[in-house]
């Protein structure tokens, strides 16, 4: 315990919102004689710094519009921040939108072996997590079946249990907790926490407080991108249903 | 150092993203990976009665000489239309995941060289064929064989970049192809334009002067008259390698807002 995994640092996200969409030549000639290229600049992300350290829970809390995925994203290294570092110690495993890094015409088993690839997991790690994940997802025979003809709650629980079959050192939740159906639901949770029993560092982005008080320890507050409280859950939860009320 | 480190890392992956290519490519076919031999055979066949029995084309080797050039052009053509589209077809990919996105053309070459590479087996059948005598030139396969390979890199990495930005590139691209391969003497014999004023248009075709290498190794007729061809794909694909890498590495970060 007590040590830094995660370190935010002064971090902000700059996005140039085009006034239209350019992406073909044609357009960007005609649009830079008339000179209609103009670009708003838009920080989706301010100033952001905090620091977890191992075993920490962190809910993120905010309106649409307030930052979270984004910050998600910065953390999990597919944004780089217009300003700032992230630094992050051990193994990253993001949770984003789950299966979709998935290949349609493949099937689960082969899935299986692609994400994990793309996850960072080596051959001999997957092939010995294999059956546990295959279990876990659920999907009994329909593992040999493209992903195509999955249901999209088979696909998300396939996501789940491959990105969950090993013990990453931060787990970047967005959203993901409504997989599948209520059973699969409260396994999955139960396998959350066990992971953070782990030491795995977790954040998580929910629009239901409840499930974040029941998962994290602490919680931060976005707004318009900038960083409104970051504390314990209780304080800052407390604060969040006072915002939301106003 | 550092990155060669990453790439270590993910050599897992690059393998997998190139097994995908592969194994998709083929998929739901019946005859399979099979195809990667019998197309460039019936192509060549066509091409042969086209230009050789119509033209009157009757030299032995005719066919042999196309298909040399079919199967470079059809995985220069096949490799550079893959990188161009890489980062736009694994879009959904790289919004959610990092991983080095340089992985996704190269990955997409590579494949492409696997089906090449399986192809070339046909070539021994229609040696045999063409009554070409197998020379110890086969050895000297692996010089072409590299050179491509950088040519279509060095050439898919720059197209990759570009494509991302303005996507018109792939369509330009296209109609780049069909000029690359009409100025590449893939099924008429090079002398003849190389004699009119318009030689450049062949010595200055990266493509041609692989090709041209490639062929004097299965034909039998040497490298000593090569030496130019090899030099200049050679340079061409260094060069663009580098300003390849260069733009990407510069612009991949603005990669994600653009597709």
């Amino acid at each position: 315990m007590g040590k830094q995994t995660l370190i935010v640092d002064n971090v902000g996200m700059k996005f140039n919102l085009g006034s239209e969409k350019v992406d073909s030549l044609k357009d960007y000639f005609i649009k830079s004689l008339k000179r209609e290229i103009k670009y708003d600049e838009f920080w989706a992300l301010k100033d952001i710094s905090f620091t977890l350290e191992r075993g920490e829970r962190l809910g993120i809390l905010g309106l649409n519009g307030a930052g979270k995925s984004t910050l998600l994203k910065v953390i999990a290294g597919v944004f780089k921040p217009t300003e700032g570092t992230v630094t992050r110690k051990g193994r990253v495993v993001p949770l984003l939108e789950l299966g979709a890094g998935f290949d349609r015409q493949y099937t689960g088993r082969e899935n299986i072996y692609l994400y994990g690839a793309v996850l960072g997991y080596s051959k001999k790690y997957i092939d010995s997590k294999f059956d546990e994940i295959w279990e876990f997802s659920e999907l009994g025979k329909f593992i040999d079946v493209p992903l195509g003809n999955y249901s999209s709650g088979m696909k998300s629980k396939l996501g789940f249990s491959i990105a969950t079959a090993t013990n990453p050192d931060i787990l970047i939740l967005d959203e993901v907790l409504s997989v599948g159906d209520a059973k699969f639901r409260k396994k999955s949770e139960k396998k959350i926490m066990s992971l953070m029993d782990n030491g795995t560092t977790v954040l998580f982005v929910s629009h239901s407080l409840e499930q974040v008080q029941r998962i994290c320890n602490k919680a931060m507050i976005l707004e318009h991108g900038t960083l409104v409280n970051i504390g314990g859950i209780e304080e800052v939860s407390k604060q969040y249903k006072e915002m939301i009320d106003k | 150092m550092e990155h060669l480190k990453t790439f270590y890392r993910r050599k897992y992956l690059l393998w997998e993203l190139v097994k995908k290519g592969v194994k998709l490519k083929y998929r739901r076919s019946y005859l399979g990976i099979f195809w990667s031999l019998l197309e460039p055979l019936l192509t060549t066949i066509i091409l042969t009665v086209v230009f050789g029995t119509l033209f009157g084309n009757t030299t032995k080797s005719y066919p042999l000489y196309i298909l040399c050039g079919r199967l470079m052009y059809t995985f220069f053509s096949a490799g550079t239309k893959s990188a161009t589209r890489s980062i736009r077809s694994n879009a959904a990919m790289i919004k959610k995941v990092y991983v080095p996105k340089y992985l996704y053309p190269m990955s997409s070459i590579l494949f492409n060289f696997v089906i090449f590479a399986l192809s070339l087996i046909i070539l021994v059948p229609l040696t045999i064929y063409c009554q070409v005598s197998f020379t110890y030139r086969w050895f000297y396969l692996f010089i072409p064989l590299i050179l491509i390979i950088l040519l279509t890199f060095g050439v898919g990495i720059i197209l990759a970049t570009i494509a991302v930005f303005f996507r018109d590139m792939e369509y330009l691209w296209d109609v780049s192809l069909m000029f690359i391969m009409y100025t590449a003497a893939i099924f008429y014999y090079p002398e003849r334009l190389l004699k009119s004023g318009y030689a450049f248009l062949l010595n200055y075709n990266p493509l041609y002067c692989v090709i041209s290498v490639f062929r004097a190794c299965i034909l039998g007729t040497g490298l000593s008259n090569e030496l130019r061809n090899i030099i200049f794909a050679a340079g061409f694909s260094v060069v663009s390698i580098v300003v390849g890498t260069f733009v990407f590495y510069k612009k991949q970060n603005d990669f994600i807002l653009h597709i």
